[in-house]
């Protein structure tokens, strides 16, 4: 059977064109990888990691389950449109192949299989594909029936800002919202005069029919439904529907295990072409939903710097807090490649010449308490009483000057200067001879976990305390407090520490767990990435970020960063907000004797010198 | 004496009508937190970058109101954005949003 109508030729002509410039674009994408990512490619492609991806393609590209778990009618609208479109396809093909018996068609036959063939009696299970191709059809209809609705009111869908678009993204959105509604147009009209269809077309077929000069839709339909594909087809590669097939690839590198590095690779390209532009990330960003600062989200950072068009406003206005990289349904490093675009814009002068070498006392273990940690003394004074209790030798080697960890100037994209610092403070730590670096600071943890190289673990102190506790070094009697805990992000999302100060706190009283906790907690307001927010903006940030932890219902608000008390206190003066340190005091038995000052003294004197 | 760790300025007399003070005109509208300095000097008392050299916060702002922008850009290359200075600030003077500000405009002011 020879299967041709000139209307098929915008679909075949723009199918062609895409696969191609895909195909042209992946490759380019994969062979500008960095020999390291290339090895990881060629070391996991024929292993597991293959057979986990295709698994979380379906789960994710065609079921959308992250979409699903963010609210529920969101996920339905993207699932019914990528599963139910996929489901056509795949029984489309299905069903010619049963009826040419296995022939091999052209692509576009599938497609507009019902203008082709009328009589499908010698189709076998007629029944049964006439009925499924139908419910498909209605079931992706209904997803597009809410994509209708999120563009008129994106309230239900659980957003509360959808992305603004620009113009070829909404004419490939109306092409692509037109297809479907098309298709069941150009099926109707056909089952309604050959007296063909499933349980749907037909009926609406036989209504439409009756209608007078119906009959003459009949081409014009097919050519539209045609012609829609084909624009839309067309369109993919200039528009964010290019995130459908590179989400595809990126879930591909991603099991390999390829990461953002430090600097922008191919893999970014990838990254930013897989942004669906959902929107999701607006509304995780408390600088939209606190300040009404809605129009620097990584949905508009990504788009500016996929365009080569990103400007400095987009790249500093952001608290790097990472909610959004946990918020996106596609697991975009979203703050990871806009602290990589603050990178490679030109570095300052900044000039350190004027700093010392510094050295401190040798001990057992560095403690850093930090810029931070010397504007909150108790939180230092707090985690050295409990290291005197568990009779740790340490030696404080920020007592006295010292210079700051880099990170601020790292998050601001300065890292050469940071580096600077990083060398000298570097010296200081390892000429202490310690075996550990424990600080109180997350900020700084982070840095000297991340970029500085050292031989010797970094514990950030809550981590430390809990070996100490879990040892019974440590002793602690829980008191009746109720404690909600406060996760920082440079400690949460940034170093994955979330069960440490927890168990701390559980150790010394009643710990309220909250709703907005651990990956999707909000951030304080305080963070050092964004210098452009006033100290007002940061409380209102922080007023609401108070407010999401309960700090109204219990005794303690327990955080476990200078930073965040500090910001925390300057917005409230009705919450006692402590480090963790300071509510383990409250409950350390065994620091009662070493409270004294003279045995404090004595103790802090043996610890220091050695 | 007390040594408090930093000292007044000896006195020094601008004039005003012939002083270059664009820089400051515009640090003004880009952070307008910059007019509310009141010169307290909390901010270079705690800075971490003062503990080792003659840097101040505070002189800088001076020097960006009596038009000695070059003075200031150059001091504004020894701050190391600890943030410190930011939470001491009794007037909520965005500091570290200022000595950015100031470390861009060493290549758009004359
Ligand atoms: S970054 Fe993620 S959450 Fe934001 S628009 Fe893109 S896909 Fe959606
Ligand atoms: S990292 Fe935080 S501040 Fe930056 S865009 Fe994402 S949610 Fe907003
Ligand atoms: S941010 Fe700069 S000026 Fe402020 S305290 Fe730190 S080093 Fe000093
Ligand atoms: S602490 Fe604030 S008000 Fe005081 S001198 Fe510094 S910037 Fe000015």
């Amino acid at each position: 059977m020879n299967y041709y109508h000139h209307f098929v030729i915008p679909f075949t002509a723009g199918l062609l064109f895409l696969v191609i410039v895909v195909a042209a674009k992946w490759i380019g994408w994969i062979k500008n990888l960095d020999a390291e990512q290339k090895g990881l490619i060629k070391r996991n492609i024929f292993g597991k990691a293959s057979l986990h991806a295709t698994w979380e393609v379906i789960t994710e590209s065609l079921l959308h389950r992250r979409i699903f778990q963010k609210n529920f009618l969101l996920g339905y609208m993207h699932m019914s449109l990528a599963f139910g479109w996929f489901l056509l396809i795949v029984m489309g093909n299905l069903e010619t192949r049963f009826f040419t018996h296995g022939q091999m068609n052209p692509p576009y036959v599938p497609i507009f299989f019902e203008f082709f063939e009328h009589d499908l009696s010698t189709l076998r299970y007629k029944e049964i594909f006439t009925f499924v191709m139908d419910f498909l059809l209605l079931f992706v209809l209904s997803g597009v029936a809410l994509a209708y609705m999120k563009r008129a009111t994106s309230k239900p869908l659980g957003m509360k800002k959808a992305t603004k678009h620009a113009f070829i993204d909404k004419l490939a959105l109306t092409s692509l919202w037109l297809i479907f509604p098309l298709r069941l147009a150009a099926e109707s009209v056909t089952a309604g005069l050959y007296d063909s269809g499933g349980f749907f077309t037909r009926w609406l077929g036989e209504a439409i029919v009756s209608l007078p000069g119906a009959d003459m839709l009949y081409y014009p339909l097919w050519w539209a439904y045609s012609i829609s594909l084909g624009l839309f087809f067309i369109s993919v590669p200039f528009t964010r529907y290019m995130h459908i097939p590179t989400e595809t690839l990126l879930i591909f590198l991603r099991k390999y295990g390829i990461r953002e590095k430090n600097e922008h690779t191919s893999y970014t390209q990838v990254e930013l072409n897989a942004c669906s532009r959902c929107g999701i990330c607006i509304d995780s960003c408390q600088l939209s939903s606190e300040l009404g600062i809605s129009n620097s989200q990584s949905t508009y950072f990504l788009k500016s710097l996929r365009d080569k068009k990103t400007t400095d406003y987009l790249t500093e206005t952001c608290m790097l807090c990472g909610r959004c990289d946990f918020a996106c349904p596609v697991g975009i490093e979203n703050s990871t490649i806009r602290l990589n675009q603050r990178r490679e814009t030109p570095a300052s002068a900044i000039n350190f010449g004027y700093v010392p070498t510094i050295e401190a006392s040798k001990g057992k273990i560095a403690f850093f308490a930090g810029c931070m940690g010397q504007l909150t003394p108790s939180v230092t004074k707090a985690t050295l009483t409990l290291f005197n209790a568990a009779g740790v030798e340490y030696t404080h080697i920020d007592k006295d000057a010292t210079i700051c960890c880099g990170r601020p100037l790292q998050v601001n994209g300065e890292e050469s200067a940071a580096k600077e610092l990083a060398q000298k403070n570097k010296q200081l730590i390892e000429g202490t001879g310690a075996q550990a670096l424990v600080t109180t600071c997350p900020i700084c943890a982070r840095i000297f976990a991340e970029s500085y190289g050292l031989s010797i673990p970094v514990y950030h102190h809550t981590q430390f305390l809990y070996q100490l506790a879990a040892s019974g070094q440590l002793k602690l009697t829980p008191t009746s407090n109720l404690i909600t805990y406060h996760d920082p992000c440079e400690l949460g999302r940034g170093l994955g520490i979330y069960e440490e100060p927890r168990e701390l706190l559980k150790f010394a009283g009643n710990l309220v767990e909250v709703k907005s906790s651990k990956t999707d907690s909000l951030c304080c307001g305080g963070s050092l990435a964004i210098t452009s927010i006033n100290q007002q903006q940061r409380s209102q940030i922080a007023i609401k970020t108070l407010e999401s932890i309960g700090a109204n219902d219990v005794d303690f608000v327990a955080t476990a960063c200078p930073l965040c008390k500090k910001t925390f206190t300057a917005a409230s003066d009705e919450n006692a907000i402590l480090d963790v340190s300071e509510i383990l005091v409250k409950a350390c038995t065994n620091s009662r004797q070493s409270l004294k000052p003279e045995q404090k003294q004595r103790t802090k004197e043996t610890s220091t010198v050695n | 004496m007390i040594d408090f760790g930093f000292t007044p300025l000896v006195a020094s007399i601008t004039d005003l009508d012939k002083a270059n003070v664009n820089l400051a005109k515009q640090l003004t509208e880009q952070d307008p937190s910059f007019a509310l300095c009141i010169s307290c000097g909390s901010c270079s008392a705690t800075c971490t970058a003062g503990q080792f050299t003659k840097f101040s916060f505070r002189v800088m702002c001076h020097q960006i109101r009596k038009g000695n922008a070059k003075e200031a850009i150059a001091e504004a290359s020894k701050c190391m954005l600890c943030g410190k200075c930011t939470l001491a600030c009794p007037r909520n003077v965005n500091t570290r949003n200022i000595i950015s500000l100031v470390r861009k405009a060493q290549t758009t002011t004359p």
